[in-house]
């Protein structure tokens, strides 16, 4: 076999091996070095990886070459490449920008940890994307989860403990219903491997343990990608972790869940007739319409400009939930790529606030007054992230806004249309507080400029160029996204 | 040059003038003499593209492919050409006109301003070239983004209050309304192109058609129409050359401007009439006509009398679309370049009177036009043309604008267009007749004061002249709405 052959196990290899190195240099600057190179060639590798999917359409790897369904198959189709290249890529963004962060945030002898965890993270998110296994999802997911309540515990801030202690509950109960869930589907059709799993489930029909198994995953899963009203954990989880965290977080971790959410869905239960047994459409479109209003109003109310942006997540989770919810081609689009569009608008968002918080010393309403014209860069890249989640022409948000309002129409939703541009203006009131306080009130301190850390402001500057552009053009990530969508419902019937 | 090469050219100008303008934040004068400099090639630009349109060719220019059939496009036709024409025209001496407002004003940011306001070109030059309704929706929005900075200005609390009124319900109307009308358009249809004679043939009828009307109607918040017409007094704390050609010729008139465009190009007027009744919008423009007048009769303050009188001013267009019978659309293209030019020439006395004497209320004019004549000359004209009579060049539009509704035999509507000339003759000519005919008060402030700065002066007495001067030669904006109904 040649090297280009072992991609999809290198995917995962290369950051796991890179924690324990990190942790046997012992020296930051060291571990800090071997992560972003492990970064980055983990990018290297998910764009091979995206080419040789679209490609063949599917590149199946039989991990120590025991063939699916009996060994543990990884499996890279359009979709699932598509959510590698975003993880990978949101790491090597984000990492160079880890440096100036952590060292305001973290005592030094703490500092060579915190990137073992950062890799343990990334291979654990890189692992539940690609692997083809149904119980290797819920090993990754858990090697994922542990390394975040870590990382989020290692805040600056005392109440970092109670957040992290709180996802740590919540986010072990969700992994409880999944290991649960996926153990039901074990039981009832005697495999692991999620296409024989799916093919199985065909043949068994919608009975009550299949249900049962639906509901438990679906419970689980929501719980990890903050579905209202199960999203308590992530405000505080967002706004205590050490910024560069919250945006690396924020910009793949629920992604990762909803990826798996729609890997269940429409790979595993597509061809199985439980949907028609169940009212989940109706079931999620609720929950997503109550995410979409609900987290947004609260966002309003917030003060700590963290949490507001935490919140105004769960109501964008909404949008991506509301477009599965469509169980059509043009919605699926949609939620796919606002896993993108999303990811660009939030991380640049936490990167820059994080910068702030290293500037300004907090990130709350009060501090930013008069930000406008101190942090000028900083400042302007927050709004036009802020524009994006509003959904304004010519920034990414307005095309999954365009795709989202496409499939209410095409069913003939004219209510759900009206209802989905309606909360895009909540989205303008709470990005309005911001730009209000930043450039019509008078600088709390003084007022000379002082920008955040270049290492902060160039990668998040990069975020906000990818917003721009994949407002303006979106072949890749409609061109892909339409094609993922419909490779998943072309498993269903 | 091709003519494609001179379209890019007038959408790339304006872009580059706001980077170098910015650039040159340090050196005042350097930066003034370059928003100078970049109105006057823009406005060559555009100037240069006038013959091939009127020649029956229609430049065009595909910029990127945004959504799969959805391209970012851009092509001329003749409305377009004439909105650009006086949009980029007007630019020119409202250059002329802010360089000495904000001068003699001291106003804070002047770069900013500078740069937002040549943005704010480029956007409008994008809405009168888009191909489809996406472009045109995607620089519509931008043009109320770039805009805010220049409504809050001054970065005071009522600065702020307005721009909420402004964001609130311009950016609440276009994606409330005009976006599911856009999408819906797209998802009907399978393009939101500008086709000659509209593209919903068949595709749209009965009920669903009437409610698209209803939604782009309101959708275009520009255009002001009641209900949603709040936000254009509440953009007057701008600084004056701001409600000069934002909130009397480039905003407002996009928003006219794009609804003359969808009924022509988008419903196509003979469809409409054939298959459902726009009486309603006839009516709900009339109304805004009559009561946006009544309110201006009430305003004591001059700027936000004039924004009531814009605001009745856009429904005569909307009103002379929604006629739907080809001399009225005459009539809608030609006003608006004719309330174009009659209301910057009324906001620039406005700012004029400001700068000079320090007044921003009509109980305080009096005597004033002795004082200033030029300018209160200037503003007698420019309220000529408002009421619409000759020589000012509202009469021609008006004058369309009748003639389709006595062709038509519709009686109410001569009615309602009698009705609101009185009313306009009613909130402007007491301006022009205590600035003439009252005298000063004695004592007051004492401090004698004459015209308002030389460069302002120029700018208000050009804008007088150029309304005089389209009453005489009305030549060129006719030609381009004829050309615009035989759909080329």
């Amino acid at each position: 076999m040649t090297f280009a052959q072992h991609l999809p196990a290198l995917q995962v290899v290369v950051p796991l091996v890179t924690a324990p190195l990190t942790v046997l240099l012992r020296d930051r600057r060291a571990a800090y070095g071997l992560l972003l190179l492990a970064a980055w060639a983990s990018f290297a590798i998910a764009i091979a990886l995206w080419q040789q999917a679209s490609a063949a359409g599917v590149v199946s790897y039989a991990i120590g070459s025991w063939a699916p369904p009996w060994g543990i198959e990884y499996r890279v189709d359009r979709l699932s490449a598509m959510v590698l290249v975003l993880v990978s890529g949101m790491a090597a963004v984000v990492l160079p920008a880890t440096r100036a962060s952590i060292e305001a945030e973290l005592p030094r002898e703490q500092h060579y940890l915190f990137y073992t965890m950062f890799a343990l993270c990334l291979a654990g998110l890189l692992g539940i994307t690609i692997t083809g296994d149904a119980f290797n999802i819920f090993v990754f997911l858990e090697i994922s989860s542990l390394s975040t309540y870590v990382l989020i515990a290692m805040g600056r801030e005392r109440r970092a403990l109670v957040a992290a202690y709180q996802y740590l509950i919540m986010g072990t109960i969700g992994a409880t219903f999944i290991v649960i869930g996926i153990g039901l589907l074990y039981l009832q059709t005697g495999t692991l491997n999620l296409v024989d799993m799916g093919h199985r489930l065909r043949d068994i029909g919608g009975h009550r343990p299949v249900l049962a198994a639906l509901a438990f995953l679906t419970v689980g899963l929501s719980l990890k990608l903050a579905l209202f009203p199960l999203h308590q954990w992530l405000p505080n989880a967002y706004a205590y972790a050490p910024s560069v965290v919250a945006a690396f977080l924020a910009a793949t971790a629920t992604k990762v869940a909803v990826y798996a959410l729609l890997r269940f869905y429409f790979s595993v239960f597509g061809e199985s007739a439980v949907f028609n047994r169940l009212p989940m459409q109706e079931v999620m479109l609720m929950l997503a319409l109550g995410g979409m209003f609900i987290a947004s109003a609260v966002a309003c109310f917030q003060d700590n400009l963290k949490r507001l942006f935490a919140y105004s997540s769960v109501s964008q989770i909404g949008y991506i939930v509301l477009g599965i919810s469509f169980d059509s081609v043009t919605g699926l689009t949609a939620s796919i790529i606002h896993l993108f569009n999303h990811a660009f608008a939030k991380g640049a968002i936490f990167l820059l606030l994080g910068g702030v918080a290293a500037t300004l010393g907090g990130v709350t309403l009060d501090r930013v007054r008069g930000m406008g014209r101190r942090m000028p860069l900083t400042a302007f890249g927050i709004t036009v992230g802020g524009l994006s989640l509003i959904g304004i022409p010519g920034t990414a948000g307005f095309v999954t806004k365009w795709y989202l309002v496409l499939a209410a129409l095409q069913k003939g939703q004219w209510w759900l249309a009206f209802l989905i541009v309606l909360s895009s203006l909540i989205a303008v009131v709470y990005v309005w507080r911001f730009v209000e306080a930043a450039y019509f009130r008078a600088p709390a301190g003084g007022g000379e400029v002082r920008e955040a850390p270049w290492s902060m402001l160039v990668p998040a500057w990069v975020l906000i160029g990818a917003v721009l552009y994949f407002g303006l053009d979106t072949s890749f990530t409609v061109g892909q996204g339409s094609l993922a969508a419909a490779a998943l419902l072309r498993a269903s019937p | 040059m091709t003519a494609s090469a001179w379209l890019i050219a007038s959408l790339v100008v304006p872009l580059v003038g706001a980077g170098v303008i910015a650039l040159c934040g340090r050196l005042p004068r350097l930066r003034d003499a370059i928003t100078m400099l970049t109105a006057v090639l823009l406005f060559l630009c555009v100037a240069a593209l006038v013959p091939s349109v009127l020649a029956g060719a229609r430049p065009a220019w595909h910029f990127v492919q945004a959504l799969p059939g959805l391209p970012v496009a851009f092509a001329i036709e003749p409305l377009g050409m004439l909105f650009a024409l006086v949009a980029s025209g007007l630019w020119i001496l409202n250059s002329l006109y802010s360089i000495g407002y904000m001068k003699a004003n001291q106003e804070a940011n002047q770069t900013r301003f500078y740069v937002c306001f040549a943005l704010a070109l480029m956007a409008t030059i994008g809405i009168a070239y888009a191909a489809n309704v996406f472009t045109l929706f995607l620089f519509y929005e931008l043009l109320t983004l770039v805009t805010y900075p220049l409504v809050t200005h001054h970065g005071t609390e009522e600065a702020r209050r307005g721009g909420r009124w402004y964001l609130a319900l311009l950016i609440g109307t276009s994606t409330v309304l005009l976006l599911p009308a856009l999408i819906f358009t797209w998802s009907a249809a399978g393009t939101t192109d500008f086709v000659a004679g509209g593209i919903l043939q068949g595709k749209v009828t009965g009920a669903a058609l009437g409610g698209l009307l209803a939604l782009y109607m309101f959708g275009i918040g520009k255009a002001a129409l009641m209900p949603f017409h709040r936000w254009l007094p509440a953009a007057m704390v701008a600084p004056t050359p701001v409600s000069a050609l934002l909130h009397a010729v480039a905003v407002v008139k996009a928003g006219v401007f794009t609804v003359v465009k969808v009924i022509v190009y988008i419903f196509g007027p003979g469809y409409l009439a054939a298959s459902t009744t726009v009486d309603w919008l006839v009516g709900v423009a009339g109304f805004t006509m009559l009561a946006a007048s009544v309110a201006a009769l009430r305003m004591d303050n001059l700027k936000r009398r004039l924004a009531y009188s814009t605001v009745s001013q856009l429904s005569y267009v909307v009103f002379a679309a929604a006629l739907l019978v080809p001399l009225s659309l005459v009539g809608a293209a030609i006003h608006i370049a004719a309330h174009a030019l009659g209301k910057i020439t009324l906001f620039f006395a406005a700012g004029a009177i400001y700068t000079a004497a320090h007044k921003t209320e009509v109980s305080q004019l009096d005597g004033i036009g002795r004082r200033m004549p030029w300018t209160m000359g200037a503003f007698a004209i420019g309220s000529l043309s408002m009421i619409g009579l000759p020589p000012a060049a509202g009469f021609i539009s008006k004058w369309y604008m009748l003639s389709g509704a006595v062709a038509e035999s519709r009686w109410a509507i001569v009615a309602v267009l009698a009705a609101s000339t009185l009313l306009a003759a009613g909130y402007l000519l007491p301006i022009v007749y205590r600035a003439f005919f009252r005298t000063a008060p004695a004592a007051g402030d004492g401090h004698g004061h004459g015209e308002a700065p030389l460069p302002m002066v120029l700018a208000l007495s050009a804008t007088a002249a150029g309304t005089v001067l389209l009453f005489f030669l009305p030549e060129l904006p006719l030609r381009l709405a004829r050309l615009m109904l035989e759909g080329g």
